[in-house]
């Protein structure tokens, strides 16, 4: 039995790839080990909640993978090669899944990838091969929580803390400039995906927005995001602003908001099946017209 | 802002709720540095009411106020409802406030008639006009324009506004001029020529320079109110195409009737909105726009109402028994798409999986295809295993007795639902 250790992360499982077909060795199991992790790659990419399964007890060979990006890159830009850009995007899609099992999934798929030769249909549709069916479900799932996260993502304003400055902001348009505060809990690790969707669209304003489960977030600062996580997230976690932190019209706004939500509803239509059908309940209490 | 606000939106927000349309797509615009806003073309629902519907964009009137009485309408003149009008600003600030915090796509801004049809346009141009320059609000916009505007304020607002709107209401023209007595089917058609022909040049003049400006780059959109008045759904589906190919119309909404005025006698007694029909006739314009099917395949002078008991595209498929079963390992994606119950996704699917192998019923269970309805109309060539259901296919089956089994409910899931309550709105 051979047994490679990694760090758990896409990059790891990458160089995982890069380093079987190089020493001509495939494991049979992959381990998340701390041994891996290196400072560079922190641990909420990591399976860091899920306690690690105990070694096999038979193994003939382990190998530590290194994470290297010059190797996982390598293994990168040759998939792109061979597989269609979205069927790509899908692979790491499905990584994010942080399903248990996903990562040797993906090792034998990628397998298949660079062992077949290239033929007129893409193994990416074969779905008679249950790893391939089930990345693409995956994918699927995470690809759907990200639209969740650009849907039901709320900001609060804060108020003018310091580095909370107004002035330099484009601050003739109404809230510019200001920094605004996001707690999300999403199921799959689907945040990095949707922070683009952010970036492009909050470009005047300074905001945070923060996984509460893997304890994690993104700040943008008017220039760039960075991936940043906090020593003291309790205000974040509780899910709203602690009142001193608020901008003096944050909580106007949230009655305004509620008020608008509550009118909108028609009576003579009511159908609560169909909004949690299409809103589902473990994002309200996140959401401000519903709390 | 002031507190007194909250009541103010309270009034205008209630006011236009019954507008049905609330969709943001048809624009996709990158955000721009030192702006707010961008428009993703698909449109996100940010959050859904109580009954289910999404809300996408702060959907307001700037005033309520009217000069108008149209029967069908909370806000006709007659009425005594608490009144309330936005400055400008207010509407400014909300919606931006609003948008920050990601709690809207854009504003769907619309407005009863104050003084005459040019006054109000005036003071809705000055809203999205404040939003785009001094603002640089670079998100959605729907506004509504108002019948009997000018062609100069049409055009204004085009500039700013990614949607523009009018709504038709009532189909019949005759119908029209009874339950609105101030209008009339050309103070409709008119500003509809007036965004046709602006959205037409601007895609002409973008030809030439691809600097020229954009013009409601969205387009139009429509609404008409379903049960208010005698009209078929023939007569509504035609109306219907014939918005979508002559004015360019990019969607046609469906509004079941809610009597608001349930005093006003030209009006019908309904228990309660036609919300089936309202669902039939968006699975038929959802037929006609993405599956190839033409108004005259659905209904007919001989079949001229949807059928509420079955989708419309079962309903096609049981009065064309000669056109089934299909073979999914032969046909073309166009006749598989026709079959009930397997939508666009599942028909790329049978397409892409059957160039690795025959697709069987296991295939099918695989890449989860749902063969409820879809099993009576399919077979897989010579093995068909998995597939059939017991009792054969259809040319084996009497439509009829189809029919009965697809309807047929179980006795659980009838008390869990109550018969009005829809909760499929597209068929697959
Ligand atoms: S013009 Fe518009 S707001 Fe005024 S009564 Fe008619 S439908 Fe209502």
């Amino acid at each position: 039995m051979t047994v490679f250790n990694y760090d758990s992360t896409f990059e790891g499982l990458l160089t995982a790839i890069f380093d079987a077909y190089s020493r001509r060795q495939f494991p049979d199991v992959l381990l998340p080990s701390p041994d891996c992790v290196s400072p560079s790659h922190p641990a909420h990419n990591a399976f860091g909640s899920v306690s690690s399964p105990s070694l096999p007890l038979f193994s003939d060979e382990i190998h530590n993978v290194l994470t290297d990006s010059a190797k996982s890159g390598r293994v990168w830009r040759a998939l792109l090669k061979k597989l269609p850009k979205e069927v790509c995007n899908m692979l790491f899609y499905g990584w994010l899944s942080e399903e248990s099992g996903v990562d040797m999934m993906l090792f034998r798929y990628i397998r298949r990838v660079f062992d077949e030769p290239a033929t007129t249909s893409s193994v990416a549709t074969d779905f008679s091969d249950p790893d391939i069916l089930r990345v693409k479900q995956l994918a699927l799932k995470v690809s759907h929580e990200c639209e969740h996260i650009r849907q039901f993502t709320r900001f609060q304003k804060g108020g003018d803390a310091p580095g909370n400055d107004t002035t330099t902001g484009p601050a003739d348009s109404y809230g510019a400039g200001a920094t605004y505060f996001a707690p999300v809990s999403p199921r799959y690790n689907a945040l990095p995906l949707a922070i683009g969707y952010f970036r492009d669209r909050f470009r005047d304003q300074r905001w945070l927005i923060y996984d509460i489960k893997r304890r994690y977030g993104f700040y943008y600062d008017l220039k760039e995001v960075t991936e940043v996580t906090m020593e003291d997230d309790a205000h974040l976690v509780a899910g709203k602003l602690d009142e001193a932190m608020m901008a003096a019209d944050e909580k106007l706004f949230q009655d305004l908001w509620r008020t608008y939500f509550h009118s909108m509803a028609i009576a003579e239509r009511i159908n609560p099946k169909l909004q949690r059908q299409h809103m589902p309940k473990r994002f309200w209490a996140l959401l401000t017209e519903l709390q | 802002m002031k507190e007194s606000v909250i009541s103010k939106l309270k009034v205008l927000a209630e006011s236009a709720k019954y507008d049905v349309s609330c969709a943001s797509s048809g624009t996709t615009r990158r955000g721009k540095d030192g702006h707010i806003g961008s428009a993703t073309g698909w449109g996100i629902c940010h959050s859904f009411t109580a009954d289910g519907r999404c809300v996408s964009l702060l959907k307001i009137m700037l005033t309520n106020h009217c000069i108008y009485d149209c029967a069908y309408c909370i806000n006709r003149r007659s009425n005594d409802v608490p009144r309330a009008t936005f400055t400008p600003d207010e509407l400014v600030e909300l919606t931006l406030e609003f948008y920050r915090r990601n709690y809207i796509e854009g504003l769907f801004l619309s407005s009863g008639v104050i003084r005459d049809p040019d006054y109000t346009m005036e003071r809705m141009v000055k809203v999205v006009r404040e939003l785009r320059t001094t603002h640089r609000y670079n998100g959605y916009i729907h506004m509504k324009s108002i019948p009997g505007a000018s062609e100069g304020l049409v055009r204004e607002a085009g500039l700013y506004a990614d949607r523009l709107s009018v709504n038709i209401e009532i189909p019949r023209e005759e119908n029209l001029k009874m339950l609105a007595p101030d209008k009339d089917h050309a103070s409709v058609y008119q500003p509809m020529r007036y965004i046709h022909q602006g959205f037409l040049e601007s895609t002409e003049d973008r030809k030439k320079f691809r600097k020229a400006p954009k013009w409601a780059p969205a387009g139009q959109s429509t609404q008409m109110i379903v049960g208010a008045t005698p009209e078929t759904d023939n007569e509504i589906l035609r109306l219907s195409t014939k918005l979508y190919n002559v004015q360019g119309m990019k969607r046609v909404y469906f509004s079941a009737f809610v009597p608001v005025n349930s005093y006003d006698r030209r009006l019908p007694m309904l228990g309660s909105p036609p919300l089936v029909r309202e669902n039939r006739l968006y699975q038929a314009d959802w037929l006609m726009r993405f599956y190839g099917f033409g108004a005259g395949e659905i209904v007919d002078d001989a079949y001229p109402n949807l059928d509420l008991e079955i989708d419309p595209k079962l309903a096609w498929a049981l009065r064309h028994p000669e056109k089934f079963p299909v073979d999914l390992n032969r046909a073309d994606y166009e006749m598989i798409l026709r079959v009930p119950g397997i939508g666009v996704k599942s028909a790329q699917l049978i397409v892409a999986a059957r160039r690795h192998s025959r697709i069987t019923g296991a295939t099918l269970k695989k890449i989860g295809v749902v063969l409820k309805k879809a099993q009576y109309f399919i077979t897989c060539g010579e093995i068909s295993e998995g597939i059939a259901p017991k009792n054969g296919i259809i040319g084996d089956l009497h439509p009829d007795l189809v029919r009965k089994v697809l309807t047929q409910k179980r006795p659980t899931s009838r008390r869990a639902q109550s018969p009005d309550q829809t909760t499929l709105i597209f068929p697959d």
